[in-house]
């Protein structure tokens, strides 16, 4: 290992251990006495960030993987039961869902900064080379991951993925084969699927072991791309650095705190709350957000194989970047040319992954093939020509010097970059999906924002309608009689609940005769659904399958369009769901002339497609209230969309509560961090 | 790791009754945990499907190739698109054959590729008939 090693401890216990092992001294040499280059900003940060996301991880997930059932008819079931039942384990699933995408977020900062500071150069290839090792082991376990909860984009994601191998000549088949465990996605995919997702995060840290050992032979890069030469260029890592990553991961954890607490399924599917079904495809089957450039390389090409060959590609090519960059100035900032190009580089890849979440027709085809023309032209012709024309400007003498000098011009590009990448946002815009869909008008929800809770009285008069009207026909199989007296809920006393689940029949048994039997319910039961099986559903409904309605807030959705689903992230609009459900049961209209429905069918303004099975279940005066509230349609649909939407979220007022106090104590330890950083660095800088 | 003993033994053949398919009905049955369209096809669907020229296709394939002697109305086909595996809608499209939603590929009443980014026509299963009026898949 590079670095000081005059670590001599005195405490005789800890003589004793280093004279052994000598691990004291490493962890002072690499972390603590470490020179690490005085003229670093914060882009450097990321490596720790990344190493506490990887930490994070696992933490959370082995303690998720006490819970969970990969099997697949439970798997389902078993992360809603994690959500709803196990102490804090909204918590966890949050942390480990948006703790995914955290991770990809830095680590694609991280791989941006390696690319515009030439991070990549000579010492450093082993070093990146290792780190697009990390990057293919970590899309590979997001991936895995993902298929875990066995929802319908878990599902149908995986079996398109899985296809994507049946590509490749000769072994293609035999290789899906070998991922499938079966002749399709089913039960052994997901079993083993489970095994590597516990598995590579593991490689992923023994790998990340190397990958922080070579940085410390070659030392880190710097902003100016000039290695250190005296004592002068470089402060030990502790507490210098170590303080400035504080700051870092501080902020860091400000952004993944509001995914986790207040907005957990932004970048989510809602489809992924409806459980996996192979008999029927989602009409849009989209990848996580960290996949999307890679998912629009894969069909700009219109010949499968050729697509699959561009997708890997688009990857490797990193590999080779050392070489396909040869230009003797490491860093962009004393590059004019390349530091344009760079910047325009990032607006391809952000307007890639924007197009692999679009519908694969018209403009977004033709704009998929010339952007992914422009990634693989700014690796393969680009970079290797600058290296050849490009006139770099003069680097600093020392990182000393780079410190002590000031540095202001801001890229014009970027701008022009950014004003094209808004104008094809903004046309596309206009060129929106033709659904067959109007959207719902938003209504106010009492739940909505970071203060947000339930509106107990509107709980308890949903539950009377669902009880009356809905659960003739829809289950609410994830909702026991307990859940009533929750904290954060309808407010029903024990006893009150004891009373409500007496009334119910609940199916049980075998007894010794060997027969099942009908018993009052207890408040450890859930809601017994209306029908023994679909088949019996679908025989009672003309077809139809009315669906169970635990999770149909969550499970319903609609596009926002640009710029709202921007907007939205910073206001926590999250209430599509809601909406849809209030959008359809008021929504029933007299069909106009011009469309003919399908037999058996209502006309239904907000349901795609606008022909729903189900009859218009709710009219005015059809239940009465207790509390005096109007006996109106309009209240009904309020009501009843604010008790699915506690059926769906029970943890919500709790999350809120907590993602409050942490919050605070983020902000207070961040702004701690910030100040104790400058007095650290007074006497560096 | 390939698939174990009771993942093929649950793979074994079926036997699907077709009397209650009329003309111009299809149903979907399940077999390998793949969706398997079996299509009584109308005469005009037959003929159609007949006078296209075979060079012209994608994949080209007669449609008497895909279908049993004697049987002729009878197309049995996967019920997974060819392209990156959803599942076609029956009787849907410009060709009354299929309509894969996901990126818009279109088979035909022999279930031929015929438009869309789908490579290959959809794949026929191994089946046989037991009788006139019941087939053995696998």
């Amino acid at each position: 290992m590079s670095g000081p090693t005059d670590y001599q401890p005195t405490n005789p216990a800890l003589k004793w251990i280093e004279r052994r092992l000598p691990i004291l001294g490493l962890m002072h040499s690499s972390f603590v006495a470490y020179p690490t280059p005085r003229n670093l900003n914060y882009w450097w940060t990321f490596g720790a960030i990344l190493s506490l996301m990887l930490g994070l991880q696992i933490v959370t997930g082995v303690i998720l993987a006490m819970h969970y059932t990969p099997e697949a008819t439970m798997a389902f079931r078993s992360v809603e039961s994690i959500v709803r039942d196990v102490n804090y384990g909204w918590l966890l699933r949050n942390m480990h869902a948006s703790g995914a995408s955290m991770f990809f977020f830095a680590v694609y900062v991280h791989m941006f900064r390696g690319l515009y500071y030439g991070s990549y150069k000579e010492p450093r290839e082993v070093l990146w080379i290792l780190g697009v090792i990390i990057y293919l082991l970590m899309m590979a376990t997001g991936f895995m991951g993902y298929v875990l909860p066995w929802g319908q984009m878990s599902f149908w994601g995986a079996t398109v993925i899985t296809n994507l191998f049946s590509a490749i000549p000769y072994v293609g088949d035999s290789i899906v084969t070998l991922l499938w465990g079966g002749y399709s996605v089913g039960n052994p995919t997901l079993n083993r699927f489970f095994s590597l997702h516990y598995l590579l995060p593991f490689l992923i840290a023994g790998v990340v072991v190397l990958h922080v050992w070579a940085l410390h032979v070659a030392g880190q890069n710097n902003p100016a791309g000039v290695e250190a030469k005296t004592e002068k260029d470089t402060v030990p890592f502790t507490p210098y650095a170590t303080i400035k990553d504080a700051f870092g991961v501080s902020c860091f954890l400000l952004l993944y705190a509001w995914f986790i607490f207040y907005m957990p399924n932004y970048l989510g599917d809602a489809d992924n709350y409806i459980p996996a079904n192979p008999g029927v495809t989602p009409a849009h089957i989209v990848p996580e957000w960290y996949y999307l450039p890679f998912y629009a390389i894969l069909r700009s090409i219109p010949n499968k194989l050729a697509g699959v060959t561009a997708m890997f590609s688009a990857i490797i090519v990193l590999v080779f970047l050392p070489w396909l960059d040869t230009a003797k100035t490491r860093s962009s900032k004393y590059r004019p040319l390349a530091k344009q190009f760079f910047w325009i580089f990032v607006v391809v890849c952000l307007l890639l992954g924007y197009l692999g979440a679009q519908p694969p027709e018209g403009i977004y085809v033709i704009a998929g093939r010339i952007l992914t023309v422009c990634y693989f032209s700014y690796f393969l012709i680009l970079l290797p020509l600058l290296s050849r024309i490009e006139k770099p400007r003069p680097v600093p003498n020392s990182i000393a010097d780079d410190v002590l000098a000031k540095y202001g011009s801001k890229s014009a590009s970027l701008v022009i970059a950014l004003a094209v990448a808004g104008t094809l946002f903004a046309g596309s815009a206009q060129n929106a999906r033709a659904e067959e869909q109007d959207t719902p008008p938003s209504q106010k929800w009492s739940f909505a924002g970071p203060f947000g809770k339930y509106d107990r009285g509107a709980l308890q008069r949903g539950l009377k309608i669902y009880k009356e009207v809905c659960s003739n026909c829809h289950a609410l199989s994830y909702i026991a009689f307990r859940n009533l007296a929750d904290p954060g809920g309808p407010g029903y006393s024990t006893a009150q609940v004891t009373a409500l689940a007496s009334e119910y029949k609940i199916k049980d048994g075998p007894n010794d005769q060997g027969d099942m039997f009908d018993r009052p319910g207890r408040p450890a039961d859930y809601f017994p659904p209306p029908f023994a099986n679909d088949q019996a559903a679908r025989a009672a409904n003309g077809g139809g399958l009315p669906p169970d309605l635990s999770l149909i807030t969550k499970a319903r959705s609609y596009e926002r369009g640009f710029p709202w689903f921007i907007f939205d992230f910073f206001s926590q609009f999250q209430e599509q769901g809601p909406n849809y459900v209030v959008g359809i049961l008021g929504g029933y209209q007299k069909k106009p002339a011009d469309v003919t429905l399908p037999e058996g069918t209502y006309y239904n303004k907000y349901f795609p497609g606008h022909a729903i099975k189900m009859p218009q279940p709710l009219t005015n005066g059809q239940v009465t209230f207790d509390d005096g509230s109007p006996a109106t349609l309009e209240q009904y649909t309020k009501d009843i969309a604010t008790f699915l939407m506690w059926a769906a979220e029970p943890q919500m007022e709790a999350r809120k509560r907590l993602g409050l106090e942490v919050f605070v104590f983020l902000i207070i330890f961040a702004g701690l961090m910030y100040f104790t950083k400058k007095k650290v660095w007074a006497d560096a800088h | 790791m390939n698939p174990d003993a009771s993942t093929i033994a649950a793979g074994a053949p079926i036997e699907v009754d077709l009397t209650p398919i009329a003309s111009g009905q299809d149903i979907k049955v399940f077999w390998r945990g793949k969706p398997i369209y079996i299509m009584n096809r109308t005469k005009k669907q037959v003929d159609e499907a007949r006078a296209v020229p075979v060079s012209s296709l994608p994949d080209p394939a007669t449609d008497q190739s895909r279908v049993k002697e004697g049987h002729d109305q009878w197309l049995v086909v996967i019920g997974i698109c060819t392209h990156l595996g959803c599942i076609p809608i029956a009787h849907e499209g410009n060709y009354d054959g299929f309509f894969c939603p996901c990126h818009g590929s279109q088979y035909d009443s022999s279930g031929r590729i015929r438009q869309g980014p789908a490579p290959a026509n959809l794949a026929v299963p191994p089946y046989q008939f037991v009788s006139d009026s019941k087939i053995q898949i696998g």
